[in-house]
Parts: structure tokens; C-alpha cells; sequence
């Protein structure tokens, strides 16, 4: 963010603090879970592989929780609407993008961290979050449901990551292509 | 063969068959009997079980002092249901099934509890290692079947079972719980 942009809408509304710190916090566990995820299906059968493997769940069902506040939250706190000077100039389709991309967003918040879920219970493996709360099955113990499962929930990881990918190069475009200002909505600052 | 022939016979036999019964061999009835075990990794519980496992018994409530079982189970036959995980149990980390193939529980002495429950002192032998332990079980009879059931609690470390880094409590508990369901054949009748 440089100054320049704040100063060019003084206006601009923001997202609120709990907004924030949601996005920032959600965004940096998302890419440890996908970069543990990937990592650790590699591992021999180790110490570290088993700790990892329930890293991985405990922040998976952490994301859930926070990933359901977040909703609650958005649908009580209406998000700042895009400024004028943004929507004047975007396309149509770009337009579109930019919603479809935040409810495919949301929506697999939802499913990957299930999935996965489902697939541990399937496994036959439940899931106790931090080790000491432990957490009902979504599924009943079955290997060949797990089998099913298990390449689904990474292939919805690799969408959802596709589409992180995909807001990350839009909020970079805003940033310093159209230097439009748009990301500072969702930075902390001056307001 | 005349008359007096075929009843002596008969009387040799029948003898044989009132005689037999006493002096039947006690005998496990594997198909109706089981052993598992509950291990925690990472504070979620696994499930496993032995496959194969045979005893000598033999057991009279109303003779302890001579009472006597022997039991051994084949550790190759251990499954805790995921192959990746079973393919690492006969390493030498683990079980070592090539050096010490199977477990063996000794007993040394029974007391009666009442109400059918009895402690089982003796040594119980697993790679290795030799401990004293105290088997508590509650024996029922149904039929021609008893069924001797109980929990046993160990500690892995005791028997060495997860060395060096598996050696990590936090990873996998030091406590097991084997759970044990043994069906017999020719048991006198319990008090």
C-alpha cells in the first residue's frame, strides 16, 4: 500500500478489524495446510509423518470453526461495497469473476476441510482436535469409502488453491497494474 | 462275537465315555475368541488385534494351586487394520518378528475373587522382555463353552516395543489396553 492510494480515496471503506484479521489469519493457515498437505503424503512412516498428518487435521477443523465465524459474521457485517473508481472501469466479466470466485472461495472452505474430515473417519482414524477433544466420526468406518474420498479431497484442495491463486494475481493487478487502491479495503491502516 | 463279548464291549466303551470327559484335554476355541488392543497416537485411539494365538489350559475353580495356562501368540499375525502402519510392525523398532515371533503369557498362580472374577499372576514375555503382570478375568460358562474376558494394561516401553524415535510418548502413548475374550473347551463347571 503506498500512501498515494489511501490519499486518492480518502473515503474508502474498509473491511472491519475482525474482517481482517480473519482474511490474514485464514490465508496464512490455508497455505501451511496445503504445503503440509502436500508434503506430508510423501513421508515415510515416521514420527514426523504421524505429526504432521495431525497438524494438518487439527488445523483443518480450526479453519472450519474460524471459516464458519467468518460466514456469520460477513452475513452480519455487510462487506464495503467496490469503490466507484473500481467498478467504472472493470468488465463485465471481470465483474462476474470476482463474485463467482468468492463463493467457489467459500464454498471450498467448507467442502475440503469436510472431506477431509469425512476421509480420516472413513479411515477409521477420528479425529481429535489438539489431541484431546475428540471429535465425532462423519462417516462410519469403511476403506473402500475412504479410497473414494481420499482423491477428492485433494483435488478439491488443488481447486480451492487454483482460485487462491487466482485472487492473489487479481488483488496484484489492482495493486500495482490499475494501482486502483483496492487491496488497501483489507489492509490496516489509516481510516 | 457272542452276547457276552459285544456287552463287555459295550461296557469298556461306555466306560471310556464317562472316563474321557473328566480327563478331556482343555482346549481354546479360536474362532470364538479374540485379543485386541487400544493404543493412542496422538491422543487418537487405534485399534488392533492378533490373528493367531493358541494356550494350554488347564484350569479347575475348585483346583488353583495346580491350575495352570500357557499362552503364546504368533506376532506376525498383528494387524492394526492400515497396511501402511502393519508393514512396520515386524521391524526391529517394533515387534522384531523375525527374533522373538511370538508373546508368551506364563502363569504361576489364579485366586478367586468371587462372583466368577479371578487374578492371574505370571510372566508375560513379549520381544523379549519379561514382566510379572496380574491378569484380571471374569469367567462364564454357557453350555460346553467358558469364556474368560478381560483388559490387561501394559505399558509398550516395558517391552521395548517402539524404540528411538517411536520411543516418544506424545507420538504413541505408553499405555495399551488388550483386551481379551478366550473361549474354552472342557472347563469343569465354575462354583
Amino acid at each position: 500500500m503506498t500512501p498515494s492510494s489511501s490519499e486518492r480515496t480518502p473515503q474508502a471503506t474498509r473491511y472491519n478489524t475482525v474482517a481482517m484479521v480473519l482474511h490474514w489469519l485464514l490465508a496464512l493457515v490455508i497455505l501451511a495446510m496445503f504445503g503440509i498437505g502436500i508434503y506430508m503424503t510423501d513421508l515415510p512412516f515416521s514420527p514426523q509423518r504421524l505429526k504432521l498428518y495431525n497438524w494438518h487435521k487439527w488445523a483443518g477443523v480450526t479453519f472450519l470453526a474460524l471459516t464458519l465465524l467468518r460466514l456469520v459474521w460477513r452475513m452480519t457485517h455487510r462487506p464495503p461495497a467496490l469503490p466507484v473508481a473500481v467498478t467504472r472501469t472493470m468488465p463485465g466479466w471481470q465483474h462476474r469473476a470476482y463474485h463467482a470466485t468468492h463463493h467457489l472461495m467459500y464454498l471450498l472452505f467448507f467442502a475440503v476441510p469436510l472431506v477431509g474430515w469425512a476421509y480420516s473417519s472413513a479411515a477409521g482414524f477420528p479425529v481429535v482436535w489438539f489431541g484431546q477433544i475428540p471429535l465425532p466420526d462423519l462417516l462410519p468406518v469403511n476403506k473402500e469409502v475412504a479410497e473414494l474420498i481420499k482423491p477428492l479431497h485433494k483435488l478439491l484442495a488443488l481447486a480451492l488453491m487454483a482460485l487462491v491463486g487466482l485472487h492473489i494475481a487479481a488483488a496484484i493487478k489492482h495493486q500495482w497494474v490499475d494501482r486502483d487502491g483496492l487491496l488497501s479495503r483489507m489492509l490496516p491502516g489509516r481510516g | 462275537m457272542n452276547t457276552r463279548h459285544v456287552a463287555s464291549a459295550l461296557l469298556v466303551a461306555s466306560l471310556a465315555a464317562i472316563a474321557l470327559p473328566a480327563a478331556a484335554q482343555q482346549k481354546l476355541l479360536p474362532a470364538q475368541s479374540s485379543i485386541a488392543f487400544e493404543i493412542k497416537q496422538m491422543g487418537v485411539p487405534v485399534q488392533g488385534h492378533f490373528k493367531k494365538f493358541d494356550a494350554q489350559v488347564n484350569f479347575a475353580a475348585t483346583k488353583l494351586t495346580s491350575s495352570k495356562v500357557n499362552f503364546t501368540v504368533d506376532i506376525a499375525s498383528t494387524t492394526l487394520g492400515a497396511p501402511e502402519m502393519d508393514s512396520e510392525l515386524p521391524k526391529a523398532t517394533w515387534f522384531n518378528t523375525a527374533k522373538f515371533p511370538q508373546a508368551q503369557f506364563t502363569s504361576s498362580g489364579f485366586k478367586a475373587l468371587g462372583g466368577g472374577k479371578y487374578e492371574v499372576t505370571g510372566k508375560l514375555a513379549i520381544k523379549g522382555q519379561s514382566r510379572d503382570v496380574t491378569v484380571p478375568l471374569t469367567m462364564t460358562q454357557a453350555g460346553a463353552t467358558t469364556t474368560a474376558s478381560g483388559v490387561l494394561p501394559i505399558k509398550r516401553l516395558a517391552f521395548k516395543i517402539g524404540e528411538g524415535d517411536w520411543a516418544d510418548t506424545s507420538m504413541v502413548a505408553d499405555d495399551v489396553q488388550v483386551k481379551f475374550k478366550l473361549a474354552l473347551s472342557g472347563i469343569p463347571k465354575l462354583p
